[in-house]
């Protein structure tokens, strides 16, 4: 019987709400810090959702935005294209809401087609068929006129903003957590670590990897959409592999199969990228050096590299802090 | 007489704080990522206009401008955050930028919902400028082009067919090639463009879309694609034995145009913003300084992004405020001459400006004619 | 097998590294039509040689060591740099003399590209060789992600496109049903010949022999005193030495290089091995001329499927029959 540590890891959480809610409002935060913390929060819920595909059960996926593009594109659809509303009008809250889950849903729906051909594949072809699915959504969208093609979908109502975006990531995570702190979350773990073995034992590996996929993709959807709401617009370029790469630098970096580990490893990265704009500057400004932004992306990219060969495991490798853990009775 | 003394140093004091203190004004390119190349030429615009502007003792008051570029990676997740960056952190107080329509409309809404103006050199996607009042553009739009294309393909080339190929995942040729297909149409009747061909980014072979294009027998070809993809296309559509002239826009507009294409490039035309070769003094002087300053010829967009600097700093001069209301209503009535024409506004801050056609003669870009909207 | 006008017919001796007899006959008149005509057959032809040469890279490289080399389309990329650099550095020394020229920038581009892979191998995938799969293969991204990027970064070379020279001089021929020019010649040419030499030295030679014994079975081969790390540093070398060619061909062929440009051939060459079934060099060659092929021919009909035939092939091919072609059949491991 599992005894939930909820309220420590609530208790931390609304403190960090508010502690950022009160500097906003005290201006001793600009929006500029505010819309980091945004985006930092979104790629939490795509690195925590990713993990849960790559790092609980152990299935490479390579096509990750694809998910995220389709809960973009279809929330915005719907609030931008057939509801029309803005978030000044009544009830426009509830359907943002709505569509943001309904953009989840079809997530989900790709993922659990998705989750199909990785019953038959494994690592590297499951890898590139997953990254063929992501780029074959990209590509999808770009030629649908009706959600604006290569000019992307514009005019996206912002509804967007820090306490919707932090109520969806803390959401996400206490979900995943517990999905992987139940039995669900141990028949997975076992596929990842042998998965014929676990197949023997009797876990119906199928039904797994698909839920693994379905699930991740929803909270991708999730995050997509609330992306989309928070930009304004959603493009193809924003979904493609270069994307994925992104968030797959996130879970190795933070640890993969550790919830703690992405969410640290959003955080740190998102904020890193800016810190570099600035740290890039800094040093062409000091010594004359001819270097510029172009520099972030050799630097990041040297990061993985190195993160793979000197620790592997990542920041946290599979443990989690302990305000996230569930604590079992003995 | 104390107090009245106290207040007039407090006067001087706080007048010489003020008049010290810099615009700021912020600029976005995309100087990394896949539109490098635009983004540098932007930027060297914008540098070289505060400069001059700083030159010739500032904006008013004495205040020159404090100019704080940032790289939006030709993405529009980046360029959110760099405008939200030079809004909420920088302060300043106009924004020029940016180069690619869709991270300009990534910026707009945050420029628009924070009362700062902006106006975008070369976003050319029309619903950039409809995103609110506080955002305005210095160069013409994707309609203006296809149609001005289409009009000097069927008047000027005599072409009674017409074949288009474009980039299916680039909303600007896309854009442009239904532009050229629906005005040419109704210049030379219903089935006029006789091949519509699309191919996708970044496809170095075009010969499969050529074959069948060439096929169809067209007078005249119309690639509004990037100088990179003309230059390809060129060359192969000539392998396959096409002779006749290439129409095209203002992505044609680089010197590696002639390098890539070489001889397929000529008797080749496209539209374009300016052209170095415009006699009139402004160009020569911007054009001679650009050479100067940047070691190269000035293209399209170094001259827009200039243009665009000059309308700004012109409009916060003529408001004689820093305040973002003040500005708007200045760049509302603008009225000025710059190196891509004369500039006005119209209804949706888009500029009533014309477009020159530009022949590639010999490997040089040869001034043809000017055509008024 | 037949694939529109061509039939192929492929006499394997051993499935893996085998020598591949592969006879291509022209099968009686063309058939009308602006899509299935010689001059689309010539331009796949054409296309497909390239990918033909980064494909064997791959295939190469997963029959070796079963790793899926990302950066392999890059090395493409650093030959085509090599190439480009080589001949502005030597052409003033051999004005007039396009042959030795030539021969300098093959070597360029060869040397580049090959001693790029070995280096990749050396400091980034061999510490990583007894580890699971997958380090190695987001390391593999890794690298990829940094050649691009450093290239787009280094000022000398920069993230614009830049035209490529043309080092020999272009000559159409007519052929009536079909125009082409001395490049779809010599793309051609040069991929049959390294294709050649590639399958002599697999087959004939003691290199080829402990290549194909480490294929097989690693351990064994150990245990037979063959140095692993020596064999698979060679075919790194020759896959990516063959990738850098692939990419001067491109440079002459299609005269623009970026940086960026390797990603989009290398998917497709991998595509293509996969197709041809991965570790297969005859089928590596087959897949390449496949998609080549089937690209020409799906772009002339629509653009959207040309743009995404290459997936749709990749998605079939591993839904219906993931070993490839001629790829051999592998027990589920345990």
């Amino acid at each position: 019987m599992a005894k939930f540590k909820l309220p420590k890891f609530l208790i931390a959480a609304v403190l960090f709400y508010a502690v950022i809610e009160l500097l906003y409002t005290f201006e001793l935060m600009n929006g500029y810090i505010l819309h980091i913390i945004n985006q930092s929060l979104i790629y939490v819920i795509l690195a925590v959702s990713l993990n849960l595909i790559n790092g609980i059960t152990g299935q490479f996926s390579l096509g990750h935005m694809g998910f995220a593009g389709v809960g973009a594109y279809v929330s915005g659809t719907l609030t931008t294209l057939i509801f029309k509303i803005n978030p000044s009008a009544p009830g426009g809250m509830l359907i943002f809401v709505l569509s943001i889950i309904a953009g989840g849903i079809a997530a989900a729906f790709i993922g659990f087609l998705i989750g199909f051909p990785s019953l038959r594949l494994k690592g590297d072809y499951l890898a590139i068929v997953t990254l063929g699915f992501g780029e074959i959504i990209r590509t999808i969208f770009n030629n649908i006129d009706y959600v604006g093609g290569p000019r992307g979908l514009l005019g996206i109502p912002k509804f967007s903003n820090f306490t919707i975006i932090f109520i969806a990531t803390f959401l996400t995570i206490i979900i995943i957590r517990n999905l992987i702190q139940s039995s669900h979350g141990r028949a997975m773990l076992s596929i990842r670590e042998n998965e014929l073995a676990s197949e023997l034992v009797g876990i119906d590996t199928t039904k797994y990897k698909v839920l693994a996929f379905s699930i991740g993709a929803f909270f991708a959807g999730i995050a997509g959409g609330l992306f989309a709401h928070l930009l304004q617009l959603a493009h193809p370029t924003q979904f493609g592999f270069i994307k994925s790469v992104e968030v797959l630098i996130m879970i190795y970096a933070g640890g993969v199969g550790s919830i703690t580990g992405s969410m640290i490893a959003a955080f740190a990265l998102t904020f890193l990228s800016e810190g570099l704009r600035l740290g890039i500057r800094f040093i062409a400004d000091t010594t004359g050096l001819p270097i510029g932004g172009e520099w972030r992306m050799v630097i990041y990219s040297l990061l993985l590299i190195f993160i793979m060969l000197f620790r592997t495991e990542g920041l946290m490798g599979t443990k989690e802090s302990r305000l996230i853990k569930i604590k079992e009775a003995d | 007489m104390k107090r009245f003394a106290l207040v007039l140093v407090l006067v001087v004091l706080a007048a010489s704080i003020v008049a010290a203190q810099d615009i700021k004004l912020g600029g976005v390119g995309p100087v990394t990522g896949e539109a490098a190349t635009f983004g540098v030429s932007t930027k060297n615009g914008i540098v070289m206009a505060v400069e001059e502007w700083n030159a010739k003792g500032g904006v008013f008051g004495g205040r020159k401008v404090k100019l704080i570029f940032e790289d939006d990676k030709g993405d529009p997740a980046e360029g959110a955050t760099v405008y939200t960056k030079l809004i909420q952190q920088d302060n300043v107080v106009a924004i020029v930028g940016t180069v690619m329509s869709k991270v300009t409309l990534a910026g707009a809404p945050i420029a628009q919902d924070a009362g700062i103006p902006m106006i975008s050199p070369t976003s050319t996607n029309e619903k950039v400028t409809l995103v609110g009042d506080y955002i305005f553009r210095a160069c013409f739009i994707d309609p203006f082009q296809g149609t001005v294309g289409a009009s000097f393909a069927f008047k000027d080339l005599k072409a009674k067919k017409a074949a288009a190929i474009f980039d299916i995942g680039n909303d600007y040729t896309k854009g442009l090639a239904e532009n050229f297909r629906a005005t040419f149409e109704k210049l030379a009747g219903k089935g006029s463009v006789v091949a519509y061909e699309g191919h996708p980014s970044g496809a170095t072979d075009f010969k499969a879309q050529l074959t069948k294009i060439i096929a169809a027998k067209p007078d005249v070809l119309y690639v509004p694609d990037y100088y990179n993809d003309v230059g390809l296309i060129a060359k192969q559509a000539r392998e396959l034995g096409f002779k006749g002239p290439m129409v095209g826009g203002d992505g044609w507009d680089s010197p590696e145009l002639v390098k890539i294409g070489g001889t397929a490039v000529e008797n080749g035309y496209f539209t374009n913003h300016y052209s170095p070769a415009d006699k009139r003094k402004i160009v020569q002087d911007f054009v001679a300084k650009y050479k100067a300053k940047f070691g190269s010829e000035p293209d399209a967009l170094a001259a827009l992004a200039y243009d665009a600097t000059y309308i700004m700093l012109d409009a916060i001069k003529r408001a004689g405020s820093t305040k973002g209301s003040a500005i708007r209503d200045a760049l509302v009535k603008t009225n000025l001459d710059v190196v891509s024409g004369k500039v006005t506004f119209d209804a949706n801050r888009n500029p009533i400006k014309s477009a020159v056609i530009i022949e590639i003669k010999d490997g040089k870009q040869v001034y043809k004619t000017t055509v008024s909207p | 097998m037949s694939i529109g006008l061509f039939r192929i017919r492929a006499n394997l001796e051993h499935s893996v590294t085998g020598f591949a007899n592969i006879r291509i006959a022209r099968k009686g008149t063309v058939r009308m039509g602006s899509i299935f005509n010689a001059q689309q057959i010539v331009n796949g032809l054409q296309v497909g040689s390239i990918y033909a040469l980064i494909a064997l890279g791959y295939t190469m490289v997963y029959g070796i060591v079963r790793l899926i080399n990302f950066a392999h389309g890059d090395f493409y990329m650093i030959g085509a740099y090599a190439s480009y650099g080589a001949f502005f550095l030597f052409n003033s020394f051999f004005v007039g003399k396009t042959g030795i020229l030539a021969f300098i920038v093959l070597a360029a581009s060869m040397l580049a590209g090959g001693v790029i892979a070995m280096l990749a191998n050396q400091l980034a995938y061999k510490p990583l060789r007894y580890k699971p799969k997958l380090s190695s293969l987001i390391t593999a991204i890794g690298v990829s992600m940094f050649l691009e990027y450093f290239f787009s970064a280094l000022p000398m070379i920069g993230p614009s496109y830049r035209s490529f020279p043309d080092i020999i001089p272009k000559v159409e021929i007519n052929l009536g049903l079909a125009t082409i020019s001395n490049y779809v010649v010599i793309d051609i040419a040069v991929a049959a010949i390294l294709m050649v030499g590639l399958t002599i030295l697999v087959r004939k030679s003691v290199l080829g022999k402990a290549m194909r014994a480490v294929s097989q079975d690693k351990d064994a081969a150990r245990l037979m005193g063959i140095d692993i790390e020596k064999v698979i540093g060679y075919t790194f070398l020759i896959g990516g030495a063959f990738a850098g060619v692939a990419g001067l061909l491109a440079g002459m062929t299609y005269p623009r290089i970026f940086p960026y440009m390797g990603i989009q051939p290398g998917l497709k060459a991998f595509i293509a091995a996969v197709l041809g079934g991965i570790g297969s060099i005859p089928g590596a060659v087959l897949g390449a001329y496949i998609m080549g092929l089937a690209e020409t021919f799906a772009s002339a009909y629509n653009s959207l499927i040309g743009e995404g035939i290459a997936f749709a092939i990749l998605i079939l091919v591993l839904l219906i029959r993931p070993r490839g072609l001629l790829g051999e059949k592998t027990a589920d491991k345990i």
